[in-house]
């Protein structure tokens, strides 16, 4: 039988590995993309295996309403992506710094 | 059917979005969809004053005192920006039906924010919000400042959303319910996951309201973005941020203040700190307003680290005159055109005396007001935080604070200099368009004398607080 604490460790890391990626990453917006797409996972897991141990169905619609945000944040951010790559002719992250001060 | 007419200012809101949607495809008059959606936003003013209070859906959705002021803020908000985008919309290249629209969508999700009882509620509330808003960032299309700031906001945001939810999943794990107050009322005050929840959940709401760790997109965003969505930032998401933070905190935490008092004294006075100091270096208008944004939102957040009705009276009447400054200085800002070119540097600003005699001296008093110089609105504002930071007796705070607002009169009064002082330039084509001069006077004259008759604000704010103490 897998117990909670192990269902919590595996959505820390997996979120660990999202917001690491998001810093680390140097070379271009798709990966950040992922790894946005791995946070939103990792609350998923962490919303389904609360609900199961709680036997409570929230959670589990919970991560309904999560999974259907996260389709249409990445379309957004695709869209958002694709004009800037015609602006800028690339979607390299150390390029994307015309804005500072 | 009897559900529905609970919440008819948020359906009637999302109705008029999609039939303005629809009627966008064929009609080509983009001023005719944009006057519709102004009408819509006042008949939900209407609607929202009419609304009998009560919690609905299981609780989950709460009408009362402290929401329908919020829904109001935010309708002025959302009415002051689609004005602007009138007279702005054709030389900023943001000439498309769909501005009005996504203003209208964003305008639905911050109602539901405001409302929200539940973190199901929040979440889909704030994720409306946030979605329509990275889009209007990055809306015009030809431009790479534009596109820059929409992709800057778009993968912070989405990364303080991922904040946001690990935390909700947490106190959901923890506390078994997603309800504000079944929260409250199941906690248990030991449990360490509780607490990694609310930090993480603040923490996307700090992101939200553009509180110091998490405010490094603020100044991109702001000055990327065409300048009605830049006023629309500073207007209405975080007013309604604040508010959802309010009730999240005071409802289902209201009993664990001690843990995240803490927390809140801490972005307070970082915010406070950090706008004072990196504005000072700033040469572009927006960028300023945004630092100033930040600071002004340390400011507020005292009243919610005071944990008291005096602190969130205070909020309340913070936030409505922050409202009515900040829609007045965008007026301007959107008024330094000259041959249908915007100009936003500092430096542009020189001797504007010479030529706008009238304009600038209601802008050096906004300037006093922003800088909190008595007997100026601003003032006031911040006049009731630090009485209310002293009676909680958060001294330390009250002191940041006005040593921030020294601080940061330096900037304020530097652009006093640049319009009265310096070198004069050409002239620009100032506050003369009708659409700008209704927003411009009334917010100008409503700050400098509000010191005659500051009772209704301060009734409001009282009456407002009722749903908490």
């Amino acid at each position: 039988m897998i117990e909670l604490n192990q269902f919590l460790i595996l959505s820390a890391l997996l979120f660990s590995i999202g917001v690491i990626g998001i810093f680390l990453n140097r070379k271009n917006v798709i990966i950040i993309l992922m790894s946005i797409e791995i946070i939103l996972l990792a609350v998923n897991i962490n919303l389904v295996s609360f609900s199961y141990f709680l036997n409570d169905l929230t959670g589990q619609i919970f991560s309904l309403f999560v999974l259907t945000v996260a389709a249409a944040e990445a379309a957004i951010g695709l869209a958002i992506l694709v004009i800037y790559n015609r602006n800028a002719g690339s979607i390299e992250i150390e390029k994307i710094n015309t804005l500072k001060g | 059917m009897e559900n529905i007419l609970h919440i008819i200012p948020e359906i009637f809101i999302f109705c008029s979005a999609l039939i303005l949607l629809i009627l966008g495809l064929f009609i080509k008059n983009i001023k005719l969809i944009n006057n519709l959606a102004i009408l819509s936003l006042l008949i939900a003013v209407a609607l929202v004053i009419n609304q009998p209070y009560q919690s609905i859906y299981l609780n989950s959705y709460v009408i009362d005192e402290f929401s329908s002021l919020f829904k109001i803020m935010i309708f002025i908000g959302s009415i002051v920006t689609l004005v602007m985008f009138v007279s702005s919309r054709e030389d900023l290249h943001i000439n498309l039906y769909e501005f009005p629209i996504l203003i209208l969508f964003s305008t639905l999700g911050m109602m539901v924010m405001v409302s929200a009882n539940d973190l199901l509620a929040m979440f889909i509330g704030l994720e409306l919000q946030s979605l329509s808003l990275y889009v209007l960032a990055a809306l015009n299309r030809n431009s790479l400042l534009s596109s820059e700031a929409g992709i800057k906001y778009f993968i912070l945001g989405a990364l303080s959303s991922g904040l946001l939810l690990f935390g909700i999943s947490y106190i959901y794990g923890f506390s078994g319910n997603t309800n504000f107050n079944l929260i409250a009322v199941n906690y248990n005050s030991e449990s360490l996951g509780l607490l990694i929840g609310i930090v993480f959940v603040l923490a996307g709401l700090a992101f939200k309201v553009s509180a110091v760790p998490f405010h490094m997109w603020t100044p991109d965003v702001y000055q990327g973005a065409p300048t009605p969505i830049t006023a629309f930032f500073a207007l209405a998401p975080k007013i309604a941020a604040m508010g959802l933070l309010v009730r999240f905190l005071f409802n289902s935490f209201g009993e664990l203040y001690l843990d995240w008092q803490q927390i809140i004294f801490f972005i307070s006075i970082a915010s406070m700190m950090l706008a004072a100091f990196a504005a000072i270096a700033q040469t572009n208008i927006k960028r300023l307003m945004a630092y100033s944004s930040i600071g002004h939102i340390g400011y507020a957040l005292i009243g919610v680290a005071c944990v008291s009705s005096e602190g969130l009276r205070s909020l309340l009447i913070y936030l409505m005159i922050y409202l009515v400054m900040n829609i007045s200085v965008f007026t301007v800002i959107l008024s330094l055109k000259r041959n249908d070119a915007y100009f936003e540097n500092i430096s542009d600003l020189s001797g504007m005396y010479k030529n706008h005699p009238f304009t600038t001296i209601l802008v050096a008093l906004m300037m006093f007001s922003l800088a909190g110089i008595p007997p100026l609105a601003g003032f006031f504002g911040k006049f009731y935080i630090f009485v209310a930071a002293l009676e909680s007796n958060m001294v330390f705070l009250a002191v940041i604070g006005i040593i921030a607002s020294v601080i940061s009169a330096f900037y304020y009064l530097r652009i006093v200099k640049i319009m009265y002082f310096d070198e004069p330039k050409e002239e620009f084509d100032g506050v003369n368009i009708r659409s700008l001069q209704v927003l411009f006077y009334p917010s100008s004259f409503l700050v400098i004398l509000f010191f005659i008759y500051p009772a209704p604000i301060i009734q409001l704010s009282e009456y407002a607080i009722k749903s908490f103490y």
